[in-house]
């Protein structure tokens, strides 16, 4: 039996089919996605407290054996909560955070559910840690399988941005590049997963345990709240998995008693060259139409995104909204944080902060209330969008009289 | 018109182990009829009680996405691969 904590069993979310804990991910009644169902016990701000300072201080909430925290790891989380008052002020908003996942290992939030993946592979008997990628997702990945001793196999679009094809080779596991969008990567390695037995793809066939790392985000932002849950939070939508983790971590954290049961809205963010979730919404629909994406944010680029219908459900259910902008505003929303914050975002982060800028001007953001925004990504990964605007203010030669000329004194 | 079809794990159980099976028809509804011919059981697994894809399932016809093409009543040339995926995505 693998040892998964407080893991009980798979669920399917869509038909409610419950299934033994292991290597599935799909059900084999409805091809529904798996989610891991758990019977908490004992857990309370001070057992969290009193764990260490990255994302295994909630192992009794996540499916990960309890010793995780000693088996070599990467140690992703308890990333910076930065309260952003100027960045408020610009945007006319009274209280707002920024959760800056840039501070993880491999710069990104990837780094919390590849290190739920690893565990529970590992439990699940898998020797090889593999995924397809935007790019975020495969420098976590290399890593991680670097860091843990074992075998990495990762497949990304050969047009991702220069920067993150060469942090993930640098870690030197296999490493392959393939001609086409995402949406064909993910493809490629669905049929793999089906082939290679020992192969973990963190986000496919271990998906259930994969994508339970992201409610660490959710936990991580109550506790530094002080164990309160914001009014409002913007998360970007890819496959939508973060942001259905997100709520899903704020409603265990009610259940537990962990935090006061009070009313948040969860709103979704997308660069409107791969808005599909973002369409769906504004059109009312609880189904979401596959695009084929055309956007900077290519770590948002999931022209398919898995999770779409489970993000309408959330962002409704909470009185939220979904609104994308476009490249053009994804830039400036990184030039906007990194003015006012200094924390410079990758694209993904761009989207975010675009959105909730939107998302106040058309005041379907309430900014009266506390609202978290989420940033995702490291700004050095995505050089290539914010280069033909990001530029010194003058060339001098070295004397005051030249420094002078340039009218900057 | 005989096609390739590849079948995820999960449906595996109907086909005996094969992760690939040869099926006949010139749609992928005429395809999946056929299937469901030698492997009883398949078609519900892929198709919901409306008889259209359910949501959570990915269909190949070659490199298309069925969804992009015409969904059940996307063509199947002779000797094309027909792939059914498990819908998951995230990057």
């Amino acid at each position: 039996m693998p040892d998964l904590g407080n893991a009980t069993a798979l669920i399917c979310r869509e038909c409610g089919n419950t299934v033994e804990l292991g290597p599935y991910y799909a059900c084999s009644e409805c091809f529904g996605p798996l989610e891991v169902a758990y019977d908490f016990s004992g857990v309370t701000r001070e057992s969290i407290e009193a764990g260490p300072h990255n994302i295994w201080r909630y192992k009794d909430l996540l499916p990960v054996p309890s010793n995780v925290a000693e088996i070599p790891n990467t140690e992703p989380g308890f990333t910076r909560l930065v309260k952003a008052d100027q960045l408020a002020s610009a945007l006319g908003l009274q209280t707002l955070w920024v959760k800056d996942d840039s501070g993880n290992p491999t710069h990104s939030f990837k780094d919390r559910v590849v290190g739920v993946a690893l565990a529970a592979a590992r439990e699940l008997g898998f020797k090889v840690l593999a995924c397809p990628s935007t790019g975020n997702l495969a420098n976590a990945v290399a890593a991680a399988a670097a860091r843990a001793g074992i075998r990495s196999a990762v497949f990304v679009p050969s047009d991702l941005e220069q920067q993150k094809i060469i942090t993930t080779a640098v870690y030197d596991g296999t490493f392959v590049t393939v001609d086409g969008n995402y949406d064909d990567v993910n493809r490629l390695a669905s049929e793999l997963a089906g082939e290679q037995e020992d192969w973990a793809f963190v986000n496919v066939n271990v998906r259930p345990y994969y994508a339970e790392g992201s409610k660490t985000l959710g936990y991580e932002i109550a506790e530094q709240l002080g164990w309160r849950l914001p009014d409002q939070i913007v998360v970007p939508i890819a496959s939508g998995s973060q942001l259905t983790k997100i709520d899903k971590s704020f409603q265990e954290l009610i259940k537990l008693g962990l935090v006061e049961d009070r009313p948040y809205k969860v709103f979704g963010a997308q660069a409107e060259g791969c808005s599909p979730v973002s369409a769906a919404f504004k059109a009312g629909h609880d189904v979401v139409r596959p695009v084929k994406p055309d956007t900077i944010a290519k770590s948002l680029a999931i022209g398919n995104p898995a999770d779409g219908p489970y993000v309408l459900d959330a962002v409704r259910r909470t009185g939220g909204a979904v609104e994308d902008v476009t490249d053009t505003e994804v830039v400036e929303g990184i030039r906007l944080l990194a003015r006012t914050e200094g924390i410079f975002a990758e694209t993904a982060g761009g989207v975010t902060i675009g959105v909730l800028k939107k998302l106040v001007e058309s005041g379907r953001l309430d900014p009266s209330l506390e609202t978290v925004v989420i940033n995702s990504g490291e700004g050095l990964k995505t050089l290539d969008a914010v280069a033909p605007v990001a530029k010194p203010s003058a060339n001098i030669a070295p004397n005051i009289e030249a420094f002078r000329a340039t009218g900057l004194v | 018109m005989s096609v390739s079809v590849r079948i995820p794990t999960i449906l595996r159980t109907y086909t005996g182990g094969e992760s690939e099976v040869k099926a006949e028809g010139g749609t992928l509804r005429e395809v999946i009829a056929d299937l469901e011919k030698n492997f009883v059981g398949i078609s519900d697994r892929v198709l919901d009680d409306a008889g259209k894809l359910r949501r959570f399932v990915n269909v190949y016809v070659g490199d298309e996405d069925v969804r992009f093409a015409e969904g059940l009543d996307t063509a199947t040339p002779a000797g094309v691969q027909v792939s059914i995926i498990p819908a998951v995505a995230g990057g």
